[in-house]
C-alpha cells in the first residue's frame, strides 16, 4: 500500500502522505487554508473553525481531518470564505478587541484575517463584555478582553513546556481562559519564555514591557497578508 | 413588561462641539456670555488598568489633529516611569522631529483652512465665499500651499512614527526607529520650499495684522496672565522645558516650574455648564490666575527663539508691544505663523543632523511609580499626569490639554466681542454669531475641528431673556 495520497483541492490535484491532516497536506503544496486554534508545533484542537472546508461537499475541519484518496475537497469559495468571515466577525463582537491601540496590531492573527477577509466592520453587535485582566505576574499578562478561547496556550503549557499553566473553565458563552491559581497568574508557574506565552495569535497572553517596539512597516503583516508565506511555496 | 431604554448623553468623544448662551437684561444689554463645551472626556478613566507602554499609542486617540502631542506628552511620561532620566541623542531629535513636523502641519491647517476665510474675506463676508472653497477659488495659489504644506508635516510624522496619524514611533526611554538616509532624502527635497512657503504665510499674518490693528486690537481682547514652556535660558522650546507664567504686564508669576510640582502651582475649577474645566494659578486664585496658553502665549513668555528667522519675526512681533506681552487676541495668527517658520527652521536643522541616523533607540532606569510631562502642543501647554503601580498598570491618569487652559480666556474674548457687537441689538445677524466665531477661532482650540467638514464651527448662540427664556437661538448645523 503506498503512503501518498491525491486529493483534489479547489480542482488542483495535491498529493499529501497519509495521516496528514487536510491542512497539513495543502500547506505542503502552498495552498492556504485560514485557520486560528491551528498551529503547526502543536496538537491539533479543532476548535476554531476557521479552517472550515467542504469534503465531498460536507463541511469538516482542516486542521483535524486526515486526508484520504479521492478526497473532493473545496477550498477558496465565496460560501466558505463568507462562512469564515462570519466566524471571525463573531470573534471582534464577542470580545474586546480595541486594534487601534493594542500593542499585538500588525502581528495579531485574528486582525490580519480581518484585513485577508476585507472586513471592515463586523455585520454582528458588539457584546462589550466585562472581561478580566491579569498583569500579577512580572513578566507576563492575561488580557482576557482580547482572547479568542483557541486553547493554543492550554496546549503549549502541556505539550512543550510540560505545565499545566492553563485550561479552559466554564462551558459555551460562559467559557474562559483559566489558569493553575486560585487567582493570580503570578501564583503559576508560568514563565516569561514559555511556549505558550509565543503562540497566543493574540493580544492576550503577552510579553510585558516590550509593546510597540517593533515599528509601523516592520510588523509581521504590515505588507503581505496572513498566509503569504505558504502560498509562496505553490509551484 | 414595556421595554426600557437607556441613553447616554453625551457620547464620547465627540470632536468639537461648543455652544454660546448670551443673557441679556429688560433693556436686551448683555449680562453674561458662555461658551459652554459640550464634549465629555472619558480617556483618563479608560486608560486605568492598562499597561503603561499602552497609553502613549491610547491617549493619542484624543485628537485627530494633534495625536502627536498627546504621544510624546504620554511618552515622556513614561520615560520617567521607566527611569529614563535621558534619552540618547537620536530617540529625543526623532521625538523632536515628529513634533515639529506636527506643528507645522497644524498651524498651517489651522491658518490657511479655518482662520484664512475670515481673514481673506472679513468677518461679514457672504458665509457663502467666507469658507475653505471660497480662498480656493480667490487664492488657488495659497490653498495649494496649504493642502502642500499639511501634506509635508505629515510625511515628516510618518517618518518618525510610522504612520502619518496614531503611530506608535516614540516608546517609554525612547523611540521604536531612527530616520533613514532614504526617509531622510524625500523630506530634504522639500524642506526649503516649506521654509519658504512659511514665511510667505508669516508675511500675510504680521501684514493683515498691522494693516488692520485698528479694529483688529480691541476685538476680543483683554489683560490676562500668558503660560508656556521654556528653557532654562527663556528660550522657547516646544518639546521641553519648564512652565513659566507672565502677567499682562509682563512681570514673572511662575517660572521654572518642575512638571512634577505642577500640582502645587495648577489647580482647576470646575463650574457646572460646562464640561471643561478652568485651570488657574493657585496663588492667584481662579478670579485672576487664569492664563492663556499657545502660540501667542508662547511669544509672550519666551526671552528668544532659537532659528534665526523666527526669532526676527518674535522681536518684529514683540515691537508692537513695546516688549510687554501682546494680549490681542487675534494676534494669535501672526504668533502662530512664527512658529510656524521655528518649526520649518527646526526641521530643515534637524534633517541635517546625523545624529537621527544613530542606533542607539532606547534607555532604562530605576523604576518609578509616578510622572508628569510637559509639553507644547501647537494649540497651547500640554501636561499628562499618572500613576503606575508595581504590576505596571495604570491607576491615575490627569490630563490638562491646552483648549481647557483657555476656556476662561475664550469666555472672556465670547464676552467683550459680545459686548462690543451684539450687546443692545435685538436681532441677531450671521454676521455677528461670525465675530463671536473667530474669537474663539483665534484660539485655535481643540473642538475647531468639528470646522473640517464644513468650515463652520457647530456653534449655537441663544439670547435668553431676564427671565431666563430663549428669545432667540441661531445655529449651524
Amino acid at each position: 500500500m503506498s503512503d501518498t495520497v491525491t486529493v483534489t483541492i479547489d480542482g488542483a490535484q495535491v498529493k499529501g502522505r497519509a495521516g496528514q491532516t487536510i491542512l497539513q497536506a495543502a500547506e505542503a503544496a502552498g495552498i492556504y487554508i485560514p485557520r486560528l486554534c491551528a498551529h503547526n508545533e502543536l496538537s491539533a484542537h479543532g476548535s476554531c473553525r476557521v479552517c472550515t472546508v467542504l469534503v465531498n461537499g460536507r463541511p469538516q475541519a482542516a486542521c483535524t481531518q486526515p486526508v484520504a484518496d479521492g478526497m473532493i475537497i473545496e477550498n477558496n469559495t465565496e460560501k466558505l470564505t463568507n462562512m469564515r468571515k462570519a466566524i471571525v466577525e463573531m470573534l471582534f463582537v464577542e470580545g474586546n478587541h480595541f486594534c487601534m491601540s493594542c500593542e499585538k496590531s500588525g502581528n495579531c492573527e485574528l486582525q490580519a484575517l480581518a484585513y485577508r477577509f476585507g472586513i471592515a466592520a463586523p455585520r454582528y453587535p458588539y457584546l462589550f463584555p466585562k472581561r478580566d485582566i491579569d498583569f500579577s505576574h512580572p513578566d507576563i499578562y492575561i488580557d482576557r478582553n482580547r482572547c479568542v478561547l483557541c486553547g493554543r496556550c492550554v496546549r503549549a503549557s502541556r505539550e512543550t513546556d510540560k505545565k499545566v499553566v492553563f485550561e479552559f473553565t466554564g462551558r459555551g458563552a460562559h467559557r474562559r481562559l483559566g489558569i493553575d491559581a486560585a487567582a493570580d497568574l503570578a501564583d503559576t508557574d508560568a514563565a516569561v519564555a514559555d511556549k505558550s506565552v509565543e503562540v497566543c495569535p493574540v493580544g492576550a497572553l503577552m510579553r510585558k514591557r516590550v509593546g510597540y517596539a517593533v515599528p509601523v512597516g516592520q510588523r509581521k503583516y504590515d505588507h503581505k497578508p496572513i498566509g503569504s508565506d505558504i502560498e509562496a511555496k505553490r509551484a | 413588561m414595556a421595554e426600557k431604554h437607556v441613553y447616554i448623553e453625551p457620547v464620547t468623544r465627540i470632536e468639537g462641539h461648543a455652544k454660546v448662551s448670551i443673557y441679556l437684561d429688560e433693556k436686551n444689554k448683555v449680562k453674561q456670555a458662555r461658551m459652554h463645551v459640550v464634549e465629555f472626556r472619558g480617556f483618563e478613566r479608560f486608560v486605568q488598568g492598562r499597561p503603561y507602554w499602552e497609553v502613549p499609542v491610547l491617549v493619542q486617540r484624543l485628537c485627530g489633529i494633534c495625536p502627536v502631542s498627546h504621544h510624546l506628552a504620554a511618552a515622556k511620561a513614561m520615560d520617567r516611569i521607566v527611569g529614563a532620566k535621558k534619552l540618547t541623542a537620536t530617540a529625543e531629535k526623532v521625538r523632536r522631529l515628529m513634533h515639529y513636523g506636527q506643528t507645522f502641519q497644524s498651524h498651517a491647517m489651522h491658518f490657511f483652512h479655518l482662520a484664512s476665510p475670515d481673514l481673506l474675506f472679513g468677518f461679514d463676508a457672504d458665509p457663502a465665499i467666507r469658507n475653505v472653497f471660497g480662498v480656493v477659488q480667490k487664492h488657488p495659489d495659497l490653498a495649494v500651499q496649504a493642502v502642500k504644506m499639511r501634506a509635508y508635516g505629515q510625511e515628516v510624522i510618518k517618518a518618525t512614527a510610522g504612520k502619518r496619524i496614531h503611530g506608535t514611533g516614540a516608546i517609554p526611554g525612547g523611540v521604536n526607529k531612527n530616520l533613514s538616509l532614504a526617509e531622510r532624502d524625500v523630506l530634504l527635497k522639500d524642506v526649503e520650499q516649506m521654509v519658504a512657503w512659511a514665511r510667505s504665510a508669516l508675511g500675510i499674518a504680521r501684514d493683515y495684522t498691522t494693516a488692520h490693528l485698528k479694529e483688529l486690537a480691541p476685538f476680543g481682547s483683554f489683560d490676562s496672565n500668558h503660560g508656556g514652556i521654556v528653557r532654562k535660558d527663556g528660550t522657547l522650546d516646544l518639546y521641553d522645558g519648564r512652565f513659566r507664567v507672565k502677567d499682562a504686564k509682563g512681570s514673572m508669576v511662575i517660572d521654572q516650574l518642575d512638571p512634577m510640582k505642577y500640582l502645587d502651582h495648577i489647580a482647576e475649577e470646575v463650574r457646572s455648564w460646562s464640561y471643561m474645566k478652568f485651570p488657574f494659578v493657585k496663588s492667584l486664585g481662579p478670579g485672576k490666575g487664569w492664563y492663556r496658553v499657545g502660540p501667542l502665549a508662547r511669544i509672550n513668555v519666551c526671552d528668544r527663539i532659537d532659528t534665526p528667522e523666527a526669532e526676527a519675526a518674535r522681536v518684529e512681533f514683540m515691537k508692537l508691544t513695546d516688549g510687554k506681552p501682546n494680549n490681542i487676541t487675534m494676534a494669535y495668527h501672526w504668533a502662530r505663523m512664527i512658529e510656524l517658520v521655528h518649526a520649518a527652521e527646526k526641521i530643515r536643522d534637524l534633517l541635517h543632523d546625523s545624529d537621527l541616523q544613530g542606533a542607539d533607540l532606547v534607555v532604562k532606569g530605576e523604576r518609578q511609580f509616578e510622572a508628569v510631562a510637559v509639553i507644547e502642543a501647537p494649540r497651547g501647554t500640554l501636561w499628562h499626569h499618572y500613576r503606575v503601580n508595581e504590576n505596571d498598570q495604570v491607576t491615575m491618569a490627569n490630563l490638562i490639554v491646552s483648549t481647557t487652559q483657555n476656556n476662561e480666556p475664550m469666555n472672556q474674548a465670547v464676552m467683550k466681542v459680545v459686548q462690543d457687537h451684539i450687546s443692545g441689538k435685538a436681532e441677531i445677524t450671521e454676521g455677528m454669531l461670525n465675530h463671536v466665531e473667530v474669537a474663539i477661532r483665534a484660539y485655535d482650540p481643540c473642538f475647531s475641528c468639528a470646522t473640517h467638514a464644513l468650515g463652520q464651527m457647530p456653534l449655537v448662540v441663544e439670547l435668553i431673556d431676564v427671565h431666563g427664556n430663549v428669545i432667540e437661538k441661531r445655529g449651524r448645523a
